[in-house]
Order: C-alpha cells, then structure tokens, then sequence
C-alpha cells in the first residue's frame, strides 16, 4: 500500500497497462538446429521479421472488476493474459500489477502420472507459488472439493481424465487469489461439477477478486463480465458495456 | 478455502525491475518449497515401479564398476586398488553428466510450464542438481564400502569430501544454465552435448591413471579441463587419503564459483526471452 502511494496509484487500482507492446522477432526462415544457426550467422543470412502481437494496449482495471477479452484467433488474446501474468516481459510500455495472481489455464499442467494425488497437489501447489505449509493446511479442503475421495493415495495414472481436471481446478482455486485468469476452462467434469465451479467463481468474485476471462463463446462472456475488451491484429478495437462489445465484434468479424 | 499468506511485497512493475540475477535469486528464495518438491517428485518418480528401488543409485555405479574393473584391471595393473579408483571417478562424472543433462532435459519440459504461469526459471536447473546430489550422496555409501574392503586407509581427509562435492555442485549449476539457455532455442544442443561429454569424459583421468598420458600432452589434456580439478579434488580425500593441495583446490574454486556465476548471470538476462522462443 506504502509503495502503490509512494508511485502515486489509486487504492483500488489492480492492473495497469501503459503503451504495452509486444513485438515477436521471428527468422523469417525456421531455423531449429544450433548448426544451422551458427552456418547462416557466419554467412549473415539470419534474416528477421517483426511481428506485432499487441499493439499499444492501454488499460486501467479495478479491484472486483470482469474484464472479458474477445477476438479471433491470433489477435493476441493469449499474449495478453501472458504479459499479466507476469511469463512475458513486453517489449515496450509498462506493466503494473497488484496482487497474487492464479492461473486456470492448463488445469493439471505440471501433474505427474507415477505420483499420487496428494503428492501431485504439493507439486502443483508449490508451482503456483504456495508455501508446502499452506498447501498441507488446504489439503482437506482440495480433496473434498475435487471429489476424489480414497483416491487421493493412488498414481495419478489410475484417474479418469474428470478426475485430474477436477484436482487441477481444486488446487489452483483453493485460495482466494486477487486476480484470476480463466482461458476457456469453464467447461470441465460434468455439470454438477461445472456448477461447483461456477459458485466458487461468484464466491472469489463477491470476495473482491479480479478477473480475465477469455472465451470464443459470447455468452459466456456476456454472462460474466463487467467490462469486454475487442482485440483484433494485436490492437484494441473497443472496449466497454459487453452488450455494445459483442455486438460491434459481430458486425465487424462477421 | 484460506486467504494465503501474502507477501509483503506483492507489487510487479515491468518498468521497475531490478537486476535479473538479483531478482531471480529473491524468486528461488520464495519458491524453495518448489525445488524440493521438483527433486522429490524426480526421486519418487524414477523408482517408484522398479522393485530395487532407491537402492539402484546404489547398485548402478557398483555394476559400472564391475564391469570396468573386468575390462581395464590387466592394462592399469600399475593403480592401487583400481576399483575404488574407477568408481570414485564414475560417481563424480556421472553426477556431473548426469545434472547436467538433466537441466537442459528440464527446462524443454518446464517451457510448458513457464509460458503459462510465474514462477523463477532458475528452479529447473537447481532441482536437476538438487536430484543429482541426493543420488550422489547415496552413491558414496557404496563408495565406502569398496574403499573398505580393499583395505585402503580411510583417514580424517574424508571430512573434506562435502567441500568436493559443493564445488563439483557449482560447476554443473553453472554448466547446466549455460546449456540450457542455449537449449531453449535450439534443441538440438542436447544431442550434441552427448557427443561432447563422451570426448571430455575420454579427455579427463577417469577410466586411466593420469600418468599413462605422456609428459609432453599433459597441459593441454588437462590444464584447460575443470574436470581434471574438480575430479582430483574429489578423489584426493577419498582415495588417496590426502587433503588437496593449495594449488588444486584454489583453481579448482575459481573455476566452479566463476563457471555458477557466468551461468547465472547469463540465464537470468536471458530468461525473460524464453516465453517469446515457445
């Protein structure tokens, strides 16, 4: 709090997005190999291309707020959700942040089939940035939310591809983070399952976390969001009312 | 559900980043549960269908050993005790080969990982060696044994050997962020380091007593080789039961702390480019 004042950022502030660029230098031929790299180099035939994945993207974001972040394939959605969760460095502009942030992008990314349940809920705790400490003191309540049962001891090879989900997301929401990134993840396990999801959302929400949510589906982001966000060619083409986004999208994608 | 505990700094701004070594060694502090939980999962996972056990980080070097001890005894006759001398060398290389290898292996495995959530990029590396030294050191209780049966003098200089084993760490820390900073871009880089370590492993007094190379080939062989150092240093208490001399072990701390620190340095400048590779 001290430093957000000491940078002169208001209270509520979460997210701030200044001029955030991200430029991908890609050799206009693939080159895979080091050999094939160190023979070009010495001839000077390594060749770039730029490409501008975001474009100029500004944006202020509130505490509590649903931010829904629209486009098409390759508008750079998920460059995006990279550069605020802190994977990606842009490339110029400035990325601020305040606040924990949990990803629900792959649920179960980092699992290990030979390893048991619990052993796989410390792993994948500790990867999202948990003490073991708090992951032993959320235990209980992991496995209770993901409905494995007995299981917990068994090899992760012996789950059913609902199980694993189920774990995954019951890990990466077993606290209450201050922003939250959901990359098409709504629809996991069955739909009893899905509504256990969908309150622990509202739950996370009323409790003042931020939330990213990018969906193809338009009603899902109509449902969700306070705010959408339209992103076309790396750049931002509207943002504002999800009613007024989604329809510009319709109209000017279609 | 439970609020986590917060850091008191909890703040990120892309303008206002500190040194990247610095700063990565801040993210490991706060992520060391991560690295245990890494090398567990690394230690737990390779055993866990095998009958043996844990007991083949034993067994491994003792078969290696056999074996080169079968092949080599007749042409080195001139070496004391020939199979505590092969197989102190075999447990050193082999943490070094294996680590290291192990950290380029990790971090194309992590880059997954890396490219959807935070977490230090460093953790890859330090929990490949973090896995390395767990079997290293299960690996000198056989070395005991052997030294023990073959009745050679096991003196006070033994004490020295975690000083051996701290610098060899550092080297294949160094070693393994080097390689796997290049290995993110390239991934061929493994194939070729294979070839590499099988020359380098030729080029070091590992298999042969360092006498059979000829007086005049010496400082070339082994002069420009940290694996010379590093590989006497850790023989000399052991197996010879002396304490490394100044000169050895002075060029043998100056190259693994230098070799750590390049590799660090150069990782942390270059990690913030890894998720625009993947």
């Amino acid at each position: 709090m001290l430093k957000g004042l000491k940078m002169g950022m208001p209270e509520d502030r979460v997210i701030l997005l200044q001029n955030v660029t991200v430029k991908y230098r890609a050799p206009e031929e693939r080159i895979g190999t080091f050999k094939e790299y160190m023979i070009r180099a010495l001839q000077r035939k390594v060749r770039y291309k730029e490409f501008l994945a975001l474009d100029q993207i500004n944006m202020d974001i509130q505490k509590g707020e649903t931010l829904g972040i629209i486009g098409r394939n390759g508008a750079g959605k998920s460059t995006l959700l990279k550069v605020i969760s802190r994977v990606l460095v842009p490339t110029e502009g400035r990325v601020w942040i305040k606040g924990r942030i949990s990803p629900l992008l792959e649920l179960g990314a980092g699992f290990h089939p030979e390893l048991t349940g619990r052993e796989n809920v410390f792993l994948n705790g500790t990867l999202l940035g948990h003490p073991m400490r708090e992951v032993e003191d959320a235990m209980d309540a992991i496995i209770d939310f993901a409905e494995i049962g007995a299981f917990i001891e068994a090899p992760l090879r012996t789950y059913s591809s609902g199980m694993v989900a189920r774990l995954g997301f019951a890990v990466a929401t077993a606290w209450i983070p201050e922003i939250l990134i959901l990359d098409e993840v709504l629809s996991v396990g069955d739909e009893a399952f899905r509504q256990k999801c969908e309150t622990r959302m509202e739950t996370f929400h009323s409790g003042g976390t931020t939330s990213f949510v990018v969906s193809h589906s338009m009603d899902t982001v109509a449902a969700l969001c306070s705010r959408v966000m339209w992103l076309d060619h790396g750049r931002m083409r509207s943002v504002g009312d999800p009613q007024t986004v989604i329809a510009d999208y319709r109209a000017g994608a279609g | 559900m439970a609020n986590p505990v917060v850091p008191v700094s909890n703040i990120y701004d892309s303008a206002r980043r500190g040194n990247s070594s610095l700063e990565e060694l801040r993210g490991i502090f706060l992520y060391r549960d991560l690295i245990f939980q890494l090398v567990r999962r690394d230690i737990v996972a390779r055993y866990k269908r095998s009958v043996l056990g844990i007991a083949w980080t034993m067994l491994q070097p003792l078969g290696m050993m056999a074996v080169m001890t079968v092949v080599f005894s007749q042409l080195f006759r001139q070496v004391a005790g020939y199979p505590a001398y092969i197989l102190s060398g075999l447990i050193a290389w082999t943490f070094f080969s294996q680590t290291t290898t192990a950290a380029i292996h990790q971090i194309v495995w992590g880059a997954a990982l890396l490219n959807r959530i935070y977490m230090p990029r460093t953790a890859f590396a330090i929990s490949a060696v973090g896995t390395g030294l767990v079997n290293l050191v299960i690996s000198v209780v056989p070395l005991i044994v052997i030294v023990l049966f073959l009745q050679i003098p096991i003196n006070a200089s033994i004490l020295f050997l975690p000083v051996s084993i701290l610098l060899l760490t550092c080297f294949s820390l160094g070693v393994g962020l080097i390689l796997s900073t290049m290995a993110v871009s390239f991934p061929d880089v493994t194939e070729m380091y294979q070839i590499v370590l099988l020359a380098w492993m030729y080029l070091t007094p590992l298999i042969y007593p360092q006498d059979i190379i000829p007086p005049a080939y010496r400082f070339w062989v082994f002069t420009f080789n940290p694996m010379y150092y590093l590989l006497k240093l850790f023989r000399m208490p052991i197996y010879d039961g002396i304490l490394p001399d100044w000169q050895t072990l002075s060029i043998g701390t100056g190259i693994s702390l230098a070799t750590l620190f390049v590799g660090w340095v150069v990782f942390a400048r270059k990690a913030d480019e890894f998720a625009y590779h993947a």
